[in-house]
């Protein structure tokens, strides 16, 4: 290599590829932010400081060995656990729906953290398991409970989309684990069975999201709002959008969330299809990645956990675009790096940096 | 466990199925990125041009712009109804976030009465979605201007600038032109929901002429494209295609004789109606008391409506064309004229002691007039004359030469109503009473049925418009038709009946008021005019005892008509007058008559005299309404009411 020279090697090393992926996902973001603002910082400015910080956090994170993270995989758990009970409790005292601690400076979600979490420790958990027991019992149960207490909790909360996230995420890493095919598929015909009945236990509110999910034209004005407005957003877009500044839907509040959980409805009426497909083809790179790392490795816990945390990115991304067209119900699940808020962009940056830290390692064991 | 045949499993094979695994897992995730991608070019490509058309109806609003009434005039265009700077202000309910806040912070900006919060806070709970709710109307600048600087913090007010419509005279033409009000939902649904008719400030006429103009008086609306905020926010106006004005509606009234002859009648309750005898125009058609058109544009408030409703003296009916009254003496001009038709000579004497006598009944006469000739009878009233000539000439004559003169008739008129009275006839009566065996007057038609109607009693029942259409055939020997609405037309047919029939009852007309008659008081003291005319006064019920009707309480009381023409030579105006209860035709409709001729050939006169009644009544029209609704608010207890709505 000829620029070696030129470069200090500790840069050179860095894996540019994926940290410019996320850079150009995020910086599109902000543009459509900047936009959705009325042309000014608002949302842009802090959203761009957040990112460079927690960008430097993942670099960080990158330096590590991916045995650290396995240490700290149960005592995380734990914690996190923890905070959902503190929350929980909280919410009683208080009398409603609580989803925040207020630690003072900082505000967090512990359901969030579990996103990432309940993979390191399942991923964690089947790295331990003798491989011989992987079709036992034992490789079921122990499992099942990592995932159910905290999918529980945070379910009545009630954060339905978060606690979907944290089981598919949980069952993901159990899938990859590698027991038995039948019994997801199993699984998969109870559900469809039980659908129903589960669906007579969600509150009157998620029984409603559901069902206007099913048909959003039938109160177009009422609850079915978000995802008629969300359509005509990305459909009056068409092939190249309406121009930079220049929606419609956004600017004049017809869409509501316009910068949070529905910005890719306002990217995709400002910058149309192309835009769209832009995002779409970037968020497919960090996957086909992310997916390439979990293959390269070597260490089980290193291929669990990276395959079971791409997986956690791909949920967040195909759920909240699903959503936005009208193929999913409306669950407040954000776009990852475009939406404005911190919480989503921490977690998918603490999913970065952990797959970084795996990359890193299987690039030093290629070498060695 | 049950299969212990199966191979152990081992870290290399557990590899495999990682690998096989992740790579499904990739391929599925690979497949769902390619199913967004196509979902998101359906919707943008495929279904992209019905989300603009979504997108556009979401961002573009059409308002409409309520069309300009077009003005009524009269026949040298003086302005009858015109329209006036209206500053007011609507909520629009779909809007409205804290309907409480919002109504509080109206309230003190607009000082509502709280009866009016109330009627606002009940419309807004039955309205639907952006129809607007009024809130006030007719409101000075300076509280407009208030609400209008304080928007961004009140949404759903929606402050307006329009136009309202406006009567200079007030109640003078109340019941001539009617009125305009919001449209109900009757109004609303019969127009296929034409969103014009819930446009706020828009009105539609509710009365008279502008209720049956409608179609020309209201023009086409404009429209306005604008760009607005899901909050309703207007962010710019795209396109306007203004609004067209009605069309200027000319009535043939000379206002100017209009508001006189309202003025004229005082504090009494009757009507007064002017006709060009020689094209039909109605020069002048009041009824009094009347309700002031004005108020009902603003919208009528419940005292208002109270005071007119329950007043005896029937403010709310037009007496011009929904009146009815025995015409009395005022009949027989026609009467003569059938008599001649019947071939009975002017000449001939008929002796009058008092009364005719018809088998064992008695019909009395007003006097012991002697020897009688038609003229005479005419100018003295003479009903021997009458019961004479009458029974000779008998019933069909009558009959037919009072719907030939205009009785029992409705007329092509721009009018809501008119009730035509009756002309009885012989197969009238076999009609109404042969059926309806109840009432007691026998179905045929009998001799005193016939003397009755010969001095227009009886059945006889006309409007005061059908008096003046008669009165005018007589005077000029054409059948004139009632015009209204100012244009051209058809010069009128002579009547045919020969050129001495008319005379002789037109010279009995000028010896009532200009010689030895009933009305001499009332000659015009306008020099070279002479009027001729025919005194009235009509039983309002059948006399018992010694009362003649020229006494008791006033609803029993004789009504006084008259109807007259002028001048004599070459005759051009022709009127009726009917004076409610008023006793006697000569003592209260003739000095009305001869005041209202008289404006038409002297003006300063006229008014001079009118100003002189107007003091002793206690001001004009407007003057005497107000005091009369103080007078209501003492007698109701309701002394807080200064009339501010």
């Amino acid at each position: 290599m000829s620029t070696s020279s030129l470069v200090p090697a500790p840069i050179l090393a860095l894996p540019w590829k994926i940290l410019l992926l996320v850079s150009a996902i995020t910086g599109f973001g902000l543009l459509v932010l900047y936009s959705a603002a009325g042309a000014r910082l608002t949302w842009a400015l802090p959203q761009g400081v957040r990112f460079v910080v927690f960008l430097a956090m993942a670099i960080a994170m990158s330096r590590l060995h991916p045995d650290r993270y396995k240490m700290a995989a149960f005592p995380t758990y734990a914690v996190v656990m923890i905070l959902l009970m503190l929350v929980e409790a909280l919410g009683f005292v208080s009398g409603g729906a609580q989803r925040w601690l207020d630690l003072g400076i900082i505000r967090i979600q512990p359901s969030e953290l579990m996103k990432p979490v309940i993979v390191l420790t399942v991923a964690a958990f089947y790295s331990m398991l003798p491989a011989g027991e992987i079709r036992r019992w034992n490789a079921i149960w122990p499992a099942g409970l990592l995932i159910g207490i905290p999918f529980a909790l945070i379910l009545i909360q009630p954060d339905l989309g978060t606690a979907t996230m944290v089981f598919a995420g949980g069952l993901t890493v159990m899938f990859l684990a590698g027991l038995p095919l039948r019994l997801f598929l199993g699984g998969a015909a109870i559900v469809a069975v039980a659908g129903p009945v589960a669906f007579s236990f969600l509150h009157d509110y998620q029984q409603k999201r559901v069902l206007i999910f099913l048909d959003p034209e039938a109160d177009p004005l009422g609850a079915g709002y978000h995802i008629s407005q969300s359509k005509i957003a990305i459909g009056s877009g068409g092939l190249f959008g309406k121009g930079f500044l220049n929606g419609t839907q956004s600017h004049l509040d017809y869409l509501p969330e316009g910068h949070t959980d529905f910005i890719f409805a306002t990217m995709a009426e400002e910058w149309g299809l192309m835009g769209g497909i832009f995002l779409i083809a970037c968020f497919a790179l960090v996957i086909k990645w992310g997916i390439g790392v979990a293959l390269d490795a070597k260490d089980r816990f290193a291929r669990l956990t990276a395959a079971g945390l791409t997986t956690t990115i791909f949920f967040y991304v195909a759920i909240n675009l699903m959503m936005v067209m009208g193929l999913a119900p409306v669950v407040g699940i954000p776009l990852p790096l475009v939406s404005y808020g911190g919480s989503a962009m921490l977690t998918i940056m603490l999913c970065i940096g952990i797959l970084m830290s795996i990359e890193r390692q299987n690039v030093r064991e290629r070498r060695r | 466990m049950r299969r212990r045949a199966r191979p152990t499993i081992t870290e290399s094979n557990q590899t495999y199925t990682f690998t096989r695994r992740a790579m499904v897992l990739g391929g599925a995730q690979g497949l769902v990125a390619a199913l967004l991608a196509s979902r998101m070019g359906w919707i943008s490509i495929a279904e992209n041009e019905h989300y603009q058309l979504l997108s556009e109806s979401n961002r573009v609003q059409m308002r409409l712009i309520p069309p300009r009434r077009g003005w009524i005039v009269d026949r040298s265009g003086h302005p009858i109804a015109i329209n006036r700077s209206d500053f007011r202000v609507d909520l629009i309910p779909d809007r409205v976030v804290d309907e409480d806040h919002i109504l509080a912070e109206l309230t003190q900006l607009l000082e509502l009465p709280p009866d009016e919060v109330e009627r606002i806070r009940e419309e807004l709970k039955r309205a639907a979605g952006y129809q607007p709710v009024p809130v006030a109307e007719n409101l000075e600048y300076e509280k407009y201007a208030a609400v209008t600087v304080r928007l961004p913090e009140l949404p759903g007010v929606s402050p307006l600038r329009s136009f309202s419509r406006s009567y200079p005279d007030g109640a003078a033409v109340g019941h001539l032109v009617g009125y305009v009000g919001t449209p109900n939902k009757e109004e609303y649904e019969k127009e296929d929901k034409n969103p014009l008719l819930i446009t706020p400030g828009f009105k539609v006429g509710k009365e008279g002429i502008e209720k049956v103009m409608e179609p020309r008086l209201r023009g086409r609306p404009g429209a306005q494209r604008v760009e607005v905020t899901a909050r309703g926010k207007l962010v710019r106006e795209l396109s306007t295609l203004p609004d067209r004005g009605g069309g200027i509606l000319q009535l043939t009234i000379d206002s100017g004789l209009q508001a006189f002859a309202a003025r004229r009648l005082g504090p009494e309750s009757g009507s007064v109606v002017v006709l060009d005898c020689l094209t039909g125009d109605i020069l002048a058609l009041a009824s009094m008391p009347a309700y002031d058109p004005n108020t009902f544009t603003d919208g009528i408030s419940q005292k208002e409506w109270k005071i007119l409703s329950q007043d005896e003296r029937k403010p709310l009916l037009n007496k011009s064309l929904n009146g009815l009254y025995p015409p009395g003496s005022t009949f027989k001009p026609m009467v003569a004229m059938a008599l001649q038709r019947a071939g009975i000579d002017p000449e001939q004497h008929v002796n009058c002691p008092g009364g005719y006598q018809l088998g064992n009944r008695f019909f009395r006469c007003l006097g012991r007039h002697g020897s009688m000739i038609m003229h005479t009878a005419i100018a003295r009233s003479c009903n021997t004359y009458f019961y004479t000539m009458g029974r000779r000439a008998g019933i069909d004559v009558i009959s037919a030469m009072g719907k030939s003169l205009g009785f029992g008739q409705k007329f092509d008129l721009p009018v809501v109503s008119q009730n035509y009275g009756t002309m009885p006839s012989a197969e009238w009566k076999k009609a109404r009473y042969e059926k309806s065996a109840k009432l007691v007057e026998r179905p045929d038609w009998t001799e005193s049925d016939t003397l009755n109607t010969a001095i227009g009693q009886g059945f006889v029942i006309v409007n005061p418009l059908q008096l003046a259409i008669m009165v005018s055939r007589v005077a000029s020997g054409l059948e004139i038709e009632p015009n209204l609405i100012r244009g051209k037309r058809r010069a009128p047919a002579p009547l045919p009946y020969p050129k001495e029939h008319f005379e002789t009852v037109r010279s009995g007309m000028w010896e009532v008021v200009n010689g030895h008659g009933t009305a001499g008081r009332s000659k015009l003291e306008v020099p070279g005019i002479e009027m001729g005319g025919k005194t009235g006064t009509a039983q309002v019920r059948r006399i018992t005892g010694g009362q003649r009707g020229q006494s008791g309480a006033w609803k029993y009381r004789d009504h006084g008509l008259f109807v007259c023409f002028a001048p004599v030579a070459a005759p051009r105006y022709a009127a009726s007058v009917v004076i409610e209860h008023g006793m006697g035709g000569a003592r209260a409709a003739a000095p009305v008559a001869k005041d209202v001729l008289t404006y038409l050939f002297d003006k300063p006169k006229a008014l001079a005299a009118l100003a002189t009644f107007e003091e002793q009544w206690g001001g004009d029209i407007k003057a005497r309404m107000e005091a009369e609704s103080r007078r209501w608010d003492l007698a109701h207890g309701n002394p807080a009411a200064n009339g501010a709505t």
